[in-house]
Formats: C-alpha cells, structure tokens, sequence
C-alpha cells in the first residue's frame, strides 16, 4: 500500500477585487509516494508546495482531484490519527507550557490519558526539551519552537509524517539534530514527506524527490537516479602546486587549494590523467565521480520551464 | 460524542483566564459595583434601587464587552497565528472546533458573572443589611444575563469565523444594540407596507432579542417575573444560540485556510 | 455520505429549525408581554431621568418613545380598551426628549383631553403639554390652536378659549382662522358652524391618521345635528300646519318641499317615529351624537370606530 497517492489535486483561487480572474496555485498534480521513504517535495518559494500539504491536511479545499492517505480517502477524520503535520514556521498557544501544549495536543489527538502522560516525557526527552517543560511558549527561542513542533507532530506515533520546511530559520546544529531525527523516523519505519527549497538537505536526506515549480510537477526519481544523469566526470585531487602539462591538454579544470590541486575532467579521460600523474611522481589523493548535483539537476529543471514558458510567449 | 470538543472548550477557558486583559475588566466591574454603594448614599430612599440597577448593570456590559472582546479573536486569531494547522491536521472535526471553542467561552463568562455577581450581592447587603425575599429575582435578572452572554458569544463566534476582529467587534456590538430594541424594532415593522414590511420583519425577527432578557429594571423595583417568560426566554436563548452556532460551523466547514 | 457532508446536512437542519423555533418563541414571548415597549414608562416615569440615560441620543429616543406612544395608543383604541393611563407619560416623555416633535402634542391635544373611551380623559394634563410646547416652541401658532382647542371642546370654557386664541393670533404667520375663532368664541360659541370650522381645520391640517378618523367623527355627528334640527322643525311646522303628524318620511318631504328623502352621512334615511321624532337609524354607527338617539339611548360601552377619511 502507498503511503500517499495524489490522483490529480488541483487549486485555482480566484483573485481580484471586482472581476474575479483564475489564479492556479497548483496544477493537476499526480504523485505517489511509497511506506517507509523519505520522500522530498522541492521547489522555489511560491511553487505550489505549502499548498499541496494544506490540501492534503484537509486544510484547502481542492478545486479538483482526490487523494488517498494510508490507503484511505485524505478526507476521513480516521486518517488524521495516523498522520502528524509540522507547519513552517510553526506558532503554538504561547500561554501554554510545553508539557501542557503536548499534553492538549495528544488529549484531542485521542491518545488515552495514562498513555498520554507517557508519551509526553518521552517526546520532551527525545527533542531535549525536559528542562523547560514548564515554561511558557511565549518564552522559547525559534529553534526550541520548532522542537516543540517536532514532538506535537509524532506525539501520537503516527505512521506518516508531514514537515514543511522543517529547517527553516534554524542554526547549522539545530539543522543537523532535525535531520538525524527524520533518519530515526525513517528507522522507525516510519514515512516522511517533507517539503524545503534547502537541495543539499534534500540530497542527504531523501530517497526520492519531486520537484515543483510554478505549480507544476517537473521531475520526479530517486536522487541517486536524478543526479547520475549525463556529463559522467571526475575530480581528481592530488598533492603539490603542481599542474602537469598532460593535465591541461585533458582540458582538465584546475584548481590550487593550499597544498592541493583540485582537477575536474572527462570521466574516460581517467586513466590518463592518472597515467600522467604517476610519471610525474605526483602523489594521487583522491579520485571521485562526479555526479551531476541535485542542484544543477533543480536549476535545469527550472530553466527548461522558464524556455518554455519563453516560447508560449 | 467525543470529549474532544471538552478539551477544545477547556483549552479556552485556559486561555482567557490566563489573558491579563480579563482582570483587568472583571477589577473594573467590582469596582462599580462598590461605586454603586456611594452613588446609593447619595440618592436617600432609593440606595437599593442604585445599588441593583448598577450592580446589574455593570455585570451585563462588562460581560457583554468580555464576551465580544475575546470572541472576535477565537477564530480569527487561531487562522492568523496559524495555531489552527496543527489542531485541524489532528482527527478533530472543524464543528467540534466551533462548538468547543463556544462553550469554553460560554464558560468563561458563566465563572465571571458568579464572581461578579458575588460583588453585587455584597455590594446589597452593605446597604440594606439584610436580604428580603425579592431579592431572590436578583439571581433571575442574573439568569438572564447569562443567556445574553451566550447569544453574544455565539454571535462574536460566528464573526470572528470569517471576518476580522476589528470588523467583528462591530458587528457583534451593533446586534447587541439593535437587540436591545428588538420590541421597538418589530414594533416599527408593523407600521411599514409593501416590500419594506417584509424586509423590516424579517430583520425584527432575526435580531436577537434582548428586549425581553433585560429585566434589570423591573427587579429593582422588586417586580414580579412570570415563569412562563423565563421558561420561553430560556427556550429562545437556546434555540437562538443553536440558530448561530449552526451558521458559524456552516462557514467554518467550507472555509480554506490559507 | 462523506463526513463533511454529514456535517453539512445536519447543521442545516440545525439552522432551520432553530431559526424557526426562535421566531415562533418571539411571538409567543411578545404575547406574554404586551405593551413590552410602555413597561419602562412605569418604572422611570420621569422624563428627565430619561432624558439623562439616552446619552445624548435624545433625538433618537424621542422618536423611538413617540414610535411607541402611537403603538400604545393604536393597540388599546383597536381592542377597545377603556384606559389610556400611560398616554400621558409616554407624550410627556417623547416630548421632553423633543419638545419640537410637534406631532406629539397634536395628538395630546385629540386624545388626552377627551373622556375615555374617546381618550385618556386628563384635560389637565393636555393643557399642561400644551403650554409646555408653547414654552418651548414660542413661535408655533397651532399650539395656541390646540390649547384652545381643548377649553373649547372638552372644557367647554369659551372664554378661556378664545383669551388662547387672541394669544395665538399674535405669533407671525399665524393662520387667520384664529382671529375668526377669537371672535367666534365671543359670541357664537355654541354654534354648530363654529364647531363644524374647528373640526374640519383639524382634518384639514393634520397628517395623523388617529386625528382625522377623530375629527371626521365630530363633523359626522355634527351633520345629523344639523340634519335632525332641521328635521325636526320641518314636522313641528308640519303639525302646525296640518294639526298632525306626518305619516311618514315622503309626506313630510312632499309637504314642507324638502328636495329629497333625507338621509344621514351613511346614506340611510332618518326614521321618522310615531311620536314625531327624527331618529338615526342606527346610532351605534355614529360618535359624540347629541340628536337624533331614541330615547334612553345609551351609546356602547365600546364604540365602534370607523375609518371615514375619505
């Protein structure tokens, strides 16, 4: 069973003061996303993204398609119980403690009473917020916000789980304790579907992408699929200031860094460069290939879509 | 039916009381109520009628603006803030959320009259020094304040579900006006013809009617209340209070929340 | 059914219901509570106290009190009530608020004075209102009218009625009418024309419905005065002339040249008795008759009132 199956979720809004013109928000979306994946849901700011997720949460209503969740229709309240939703830059009921937000949060979420006392010691543990569970949410910085919002959301132990922008506004370590708690999600068993523009948290992260822009779907795949595409080359780093001329006949790009040089050529040009090297006694130090990053890959997809937008015009 | 919507309601109370703003009107209203017993001493012969009708008084309109004042926000505030998404994305229904959030509300201004009402019983007993068996229509006058503070929360309910606060306040105070001539209002209908006559009944009989829930008046002067009248004011606030409650979760259903 | 449609389903239902059980209660509440609006009335009779709790919003209430002064009065004139007791207060108090809604008086002046069930019967009190909006209002020549009005009709004081009259001729742009009914008063107070002047100008003049009806009836009754005086000489000459009683209607017509069988403001032809006397034929139809009843006539404890404005 598919954790999620989009057939087609579409949002027009209509804008304008008197004369009401269509908007699309979203266009026709089809997209499945599979039990047990990190799946990620990309695109510039505007693309289509946040309102996908309200959709799904039931939030918006579609102008047109349906959805399954867990195998149910997205509209049956008994979905709810299996799902939880972290919102970006999530605001909470600021006159609430911690302790008592979670506990509110698992009353309604219909977690039983001895259970839920529980759950909630152990959610303010995992996010390492046991401290200052009896403080005020008024008071917390951004980063304990989204701590917070981390733990409302798998509180109940959903099987899936929603995050839109998780790692917005947040330091390189908090960016880093949210991602390795989606890899224990994952560990768990669990399904993540989160949406972000950040690609390099994509790119470590998820098995599978989506790109979104404009409303539209432009690509979907496994990232190590989506970036192993075209152009195969290497880098080819070596000790030294050193740049042999062999190198530059490869039409190697070459870099010096410090005490290394930093080359990037055609991946069949390999052997020689390596070739080249040895006879020049020049200590080899690393020889990677290279993959086409998620970036460029985003980037392409982007402008392919701007020429062709181009061209309708 | 689930005791979701109970959380819902007691997270609201929660919240009001907690709300320093509270406080400060409930201090306001006590404060007339002692006030009242000066402005009593002044006026010889009538402290009794000064003291139950400012008394009484004091404890309709503060509630009333309580009741609009933290009203107008229960929705509007939730969407702004953007609290809602996570309670929405939780198997709570969005009429529960409506109802819960009314009678969390509802609560809050019952608690708040009984405090109030404790000040102007004290305030009584200070200048009469010892109650008499009318007195007792007091806790009648009270009664029907209350079923006025939940049509109102109803009201600022209904508004605050698809209009700003500002806009809300508006309205929910203007209805609490017009309300307050409702008997004037049905009176006018009845002198107009033609298309003007139905338009002028219809909205005659969709205002609420708090003409006939302000006894304020007839308890100070110790008059008699037919218990047929508080039976069908009862009814009225009830119905009346489901009428708009229904419309609230009728909006609320179809709302997108962007 | 989805759960949202269900949702939708019955919080319709909920909503109709609701708002049908809502206005049935308001009609049975009003029933409980008639006269809701004059209720205040009793409690704060003092129209000063009034005037402070309006805030400011005198105009707004005046209007609002006369609303329910007509109402008050419209609704116990219509279930032929007996008693106005509140009239007075309510006139009063709207024109305490507004001592220049001139309606108000008008009606004072129609209603108030005369005894129940025509009125409140407090001649007084319509006198006091009266020199209250004189007072306030030096300029309005028809409150003199209207003060006069009431010495002449209820309190049958002509002198005093016209003293009010010459007063009001004085006001700039004052009516003529006024120094015809001064010197009316003097002389020819009791005469039906001057009578027949007054009420006709008050229909003339006023846009209140309750007033015209009020006025027409006077000139209704005024008209079988005349026409029964006049019958009524015509049999006396009659039997003068004959040494007997007509026989009926069409002698006496034939006999005296009288242009046509007379008949009464209804358009019924008067009766003429075996006794020789001129009657209506149905008095019940008529108010204030002074001529023209049979015998130990007692007119309805609850009169009939019709709408005769043309």
């Amino acid at each position: 069973m598919s954790a999620i199956e989009i057939l087609g979720l579409e949002k027009t809004y209509m804008v304008g003061f008197w004369r009401k013109r269509p908007k699309s928000a979203l266009r026709p979306l089809h997209l499945t996303i599979e039990e047990g994946e990190i799946f990620g849901f990309l695109g510039p700011n505007g693309a289509g993204k946040t309102t996908t997720l309200k959709m799904l949460m039931g939030l918006v209503f579609p102008t047109a398609g349906t959805a399954r969740i867990l195998g149910r229709e997205w509209t049956d309240p008994e979905v709810k119980a299996q799902i939880g939703f972290l919102p970006e830059q999530p605001y909470f009921y600021d006159y609430l403690t911690a302790h008592e937000l979670l506990d509110y949060y698992g009353q309604i979420s219909g977690v039983p009473g001895k259970d839920r006392k529980r759950r909630v010691e152990e959610m303010l543990q995992r996010v390492g917020l046991t401290e200052v569970k009896g403080m005020q949410l008024r008071k917390f910085s951004k980063g304990m916000l989204q701590r917070v919002g981390i733990a409302q959301a798998i509180l109940h132990n959903p099987k899936l789980v929603f995050f839109d922008e998780p790692m917005s506004g947040l330091d390189p370590l908090g960016r880093r304790e949210v991602r390795d708690l989606i890899e224990q999600l994952k560990q768990e068993g669990r399904t993540v579907f989160f949406s972000t523009h950040i690609l390099s948290d994509a790119e470590a992260l998820c098995d599978r992408v989506a790109i979104i822009h404009k409303g539209e779907l432009r690509g979907v795949g496994a990232v190590a699929d989506l970036t192993s595409t075209v152009q195969g080359k290497v880098e080819v780093i070596w000790q030294g200031r050193q740049i042999p001329a062999s190198m530059k006949v490869l039409g190697a790009e070459c870099h010096v860094t410090g005490d290394t040089v930093r080359a990037i050529l055609p991946e069949n040009q390999q052997d020689t460069a390596i070739d080249a090297l040895r006879r020049e006694r020049i200590r080899l130090i690393a020889i990677t290939p290279l993959r086409t990053s998620l970036e460029a890959y985003f980037v392409e997809k982007l402008q392919h879509s701007q020429t062709t937008v181009g061209k309708r015009s | 039916m689930s005791p979701r919507m109970l959380y819902i309601a007691f997270n609201t109370f929660r919240e009001a009381v907690r709300d320093r703003v509270l406080y400060n009107l409930i201090a306001f209203a006590l404060l007339l109520s002692g006030a009242a017993i000066f402005v009593g001493q002044i006026s010889i012969h009538i402290e009794r009628l000064v003291v139950v009708n400012l008394g009484l008084t004091a404890v309709s309109l503060f509630g009333i603006v309580i009741a609009i004042f933290i009203g107008i926000g229960l929705v509007s505030k939730e969407i702004e803030k953007r609290t809602l998404y996570t309670v929405l994305s939780r198997p709570v229904r969005r009429w529960e959320f409506i109802v819960g959030k009314f009678l969390g509300l509802a609560g809050t201004l019952i608690v708040n009259t009984f405090f109030m009402a404790i000040g102007v019983f004290g305030a009584l007993l200070y200048v009469v020094h010892k109650f008499s068996a009318p007195d007792a229509l007091i806790l009648v006058a009270l009664y029907f304040i209350i079923l006025e503070f939940l049509i109102i929360c109803s009201l600022a309910l209904l508004f605050s579900s698809f209009s700003s606060p500002l806009l809300s306040a508006v309205f929910a105070f203007s209805l609490f006006v017009i309300g307050s001539f409702a008997d004037d209002l049905r009176g006018f209908a009845a002198l107009t013809h033609g298309a003007t006559r139905w338009l002028a009944t219809a909205a005659a009989y969709l205002v609420p009617n708090f003409s006939a829930l302000n006894v304020i008046s007839a308890v100070a002067h110790q008059q008699p209340l037919r218990s047929q009248l508080i039976l069908q004011n009862t009814l009225y606030a009830l119905f009346y209070t489901a009428m708009v409650l229904s419309a609230a979760v009728l909006i609320f259903e179809r709302r997108n929340l962007k | 059914m989805t759960a949202a449609q269900r949702t939708t389903v019955i919080a319709s239902a909920c909503l109709a219901i609701s708002t049908l059980a809502c206005i049935l209660l308001l009609r049975h509440i009003d029933e409980i509570r008639p006269q809701a609006t004059v209720d205040d009335a009793l409690f704060v009779n003092s129209p000063k106290m009034i005037r402070r709790a309006s805030l400011g919003f005198d105009g707004m209430m005046a209007c609002i009190y006369w609303t329910r002064t007509v109402q008050y009065f419209g609704e116990r004139h219509f279930n032929r009530e007996l008693t106005y007791n509140e009239l007075a207060p309510l006139l009063e108090i709207t024109t305490t608020l507004d001592p220049q809604l001139f309606p108000a008086y008008q009606f004072g002046a129609s209603f108030l004075a005369p005894a129940p069930p025509n009125g409140a019967g407090e001649p007084d009190r319509a006198i006091e209102l009266m020199k209250y909006g004189i007072q306030h209002n030096p300029n309005n020549w028809q409150l003199y009218y209207n003060l006069g009005f009431i010495y002449y009709t209820e309190l049958k004081d002509y002198k005093k009625a016209s003293e009010v009259f010459e007063q009001g001729v004085e006001v700039p742009g004052a009516n003529p009418l006024l120094k015809v009914l001064a010197a009316k008063m003097a002389g020819h107070a009791g005469d039906r024309a001057t009578a027949r002047l007054l009420w006709s100008d008050t229909y003339e003049t006023n846009h209140d419905s309750y007033v015209r009806q009020n006025a027409v009836e006077h000139l209704r009754a005024i008209q079988v005065d005349e026409d029964v005086t006049n019958l009524q000489s015509a049999v006396t000459r009659f039997g003068e002339r004959t040494g007997r009683l007509p026989a009926s209607m069409s002698e006496l017509a034939a006999a005296e040249h009288l242009p046509r069988i007379a008949v009464d403001p209804d358009g019924r032809p008067y009766k003429l008795t075996p006794e020789g006397r001129i009657e209506v034929q149905n008095p019940d139809d008529f108010n204030f008759l002074t001529k023209g009843m049979p015998p130990g006539y007692k007119p309805p404890a609850l009169p009939k009132f019709h709408d005769h404005t043309r």
